[in-house]
């Protein structure tokens, strides 16, 4: 690095430095089409290229690269969810997050923080003593700990929840982290860029030809690009890009909002997520306090934000710190949420030969953004399903398999 | 949509509200295959548009149609179930 900054500072160029190649116009095919320049697909097309070889792939991102949910999520990687698919799916996910900034050449200041889940019923801690259970069965670092370990961690909580809802006691989850979400994106982005995929921003997807049941190309914004392999990485946009193929999902579309405050010191080392008071909340290392909530209770495909949703969110904030009636909220916004009825995600292969779907993330997405690029690439390489995401099929739902991981969705919802 | 028209209790704060999803039709589970009702069961029309959807009025106990555009928000109109007609 020293050696890159002494060469550009004698050099007499000093073009802005791309993540990846400005391409003008799509070729007139691909091995595989990715729809969605999220993480997601990103991560799919990098992995696609480094463990497959298959680096004839273009990313088609409707706006620019990691704008959805993608750069719209709080942020929170953990693997202390319900079901032992779950368990092992996310920590997997972890596990690749924890050496991807070193992987990637990219900071992604991953931060290791350590995540309460607050339990503030007698069921509430019935739920966390059978997460921390299932999590230690598979090898993951989740206990249940008392008020006074959680006051240690975070002194400045009021236990008592300003008397409305006393804390029992927690389940606390050691691997629980934050991270720089575009910076994911664009790591990914420009992993996949350096081994051959090709990415286009501004490009939407119109229409997907399917012929006698198979995927023979995609007509987009740019023109008809043929192929045989298309995964669908589009998370709110999922059911519009499923009706081009005529399949039917249980997936419905839901808001997800969240807000920072203004920065602070830094003061809240841990990640805090309460159930029953609909929050969950951690410092970013630029010292805003990043907050979210629940989904939005009805269907909406937009992302607007509301005045209920902060007013909702801040007062149970100040039931847990009244100290922070002072800061002020500076941002907020929403991301389309792609819902599932058993709260686990869709993925693998469809009924439609060569079209793969990697959807229903909800709002769980972010955190498994390595293991799911990942487990697809391999999906589609292979056109086969690795066993780890075998219980997250599309044919579940027919099968009357789902796959129940509720109780982990980090908030109520 | 911070209001929204209760067709027996007239213009209501939306938070009186609770959304019960899109109507739709029922096969006949006698004569249905398993995988159509496994089919009615889990899957919905998660695409954007125009909706007739069921809502419920909780302070009155009053179940009703809402057709609701779910792209900009905007309600045209609500009625009873079955009363579609006279709306």
């Amino acid at each position: 690095m020293p050696l890159r900054l002494l060469k550009f500072a004698f050099s007499k160029n000093h073009p802005a430095p791309r993540f990846f190649r400005a391409l003008e116009q799509p070729k007139k095919s691909y091995d595989v089409v990715i729809i969605g320049g999220g993480g997601h697909g990103l991560a799919a097309a990098y992995y696609l290229a480094k463990d497959h070889g298959i680096t004839n792939v273009a990313v088609l991102e409707r706006g620019y690269i990691g704008g959805g949910n993608t750069g719209r999520n709080t942020t929170i990687v953990r693997s202390n969810y319900l079901t032992p698919e779950g368990v092992n799916f996310y920590d997997a996910s972890v596990k690749i997050y924890e050496g991807l900034s070193e992987e990637l050449d990219l900071n992604l200041f991953y931060s290791n923080r350590g995540h309460f889940t607050l339990a503030h019923t007698e069921s509430a801690m019935h739920t966390m003593r059978w997460r921390a259970e299932v999590n230690k069965h598979v090898g993951v670092e989740s206990r249940v700990v008392g008020p006074d370990e959680i006051a240690k961690a975070c002194p400045q909580l009021d236990l008592s929840c300003s008397g409305h809802a006393p804390i029992l006691g927690a389940l606390y989850h050691a691997p629980g982290s934050i991270a720089r979400h575009d910076g994911v994106a664009w790591g990914y982005a420009r992993g996949a860029d350096r081994q051959g995929a090709e990415i286009f921003q501004n490009t939407e997807v119109t229409g997907i030809d399917v012929q006698s049941g198979k995927v023979a190309g995609v007509h987009t914004s740019r023109g008809y690009i043929a192929t045989k392999k298309v995964l669908s990485a589009v998370a709110g946009f999922t059911p519009r890009v499923t009706k081009m193929v005529g399949l039917d999902t249980p997936i419905v579309i839901h808001p997800l909002q969240a807000c920072v405050t203004e920065p602070m010191k830094p003061w809240l080392n841990t990640i805090l997520v309460s159930g029953s008071l609909h929050v969950y909340v951690s410092q970013s290392s630029r010292g805003e306090l990043v907050m979210g909530s629940s989904l939005d209770p009805y269907e909406v495909h937009s992302t607007r934000s509301s005045l209920d949703f902060v007013e909702g969110l801040t007062s149970h904030m100040l039931d847990m710190f009244p100290f922070l009636s002072n800061v002020k909220i500076v941002r907020q916004w929403a991301g389309m949420a792609d819902m599932t009825p058993d709260f686990a995600p869709i993925m693998g292969k469809t009924p439609v030969e060569g079209f793969y779907l990697d959807a229903g993330w909800g709002t769980w997405g972010f955190k498994a953004t390595p293991i799911s690029g990942k487990t697809m690439a391999e999906t589609i390489a292979n056109d086969r399903a690795p066993e780890m995401i075998h219980s997250f099929r599309l044919s579940r739902f027919e099968d009357y398999e789902l796959t129940g991981e509720k109780g982990a969705a980090s908030v109520g919802h | 949509m911070k209001l929204l028209q209760c067709p027996m209790n007239g213009t209501r704060p939306i938070s009186e509200f609770v959304f019960g999803g899109e109507l739709r039709a029922m096969p006949n589970p006698e004569t249905s295959t398993d995988k159509e009702w496994a089919a009615y069961v889990h899957n919905r029309n998660g695409a954007p548009g125009l909706k007739k959807e069921w809502w419920y009025h909780g302070p009155s106990g009053t179940w009703f149609i809402a057709e609701r555009n779910t792209l900009t928000e905007e309600v045209l109109r609500t009625y009873l179930f079955g009363q579609e007609t006279a709306a």
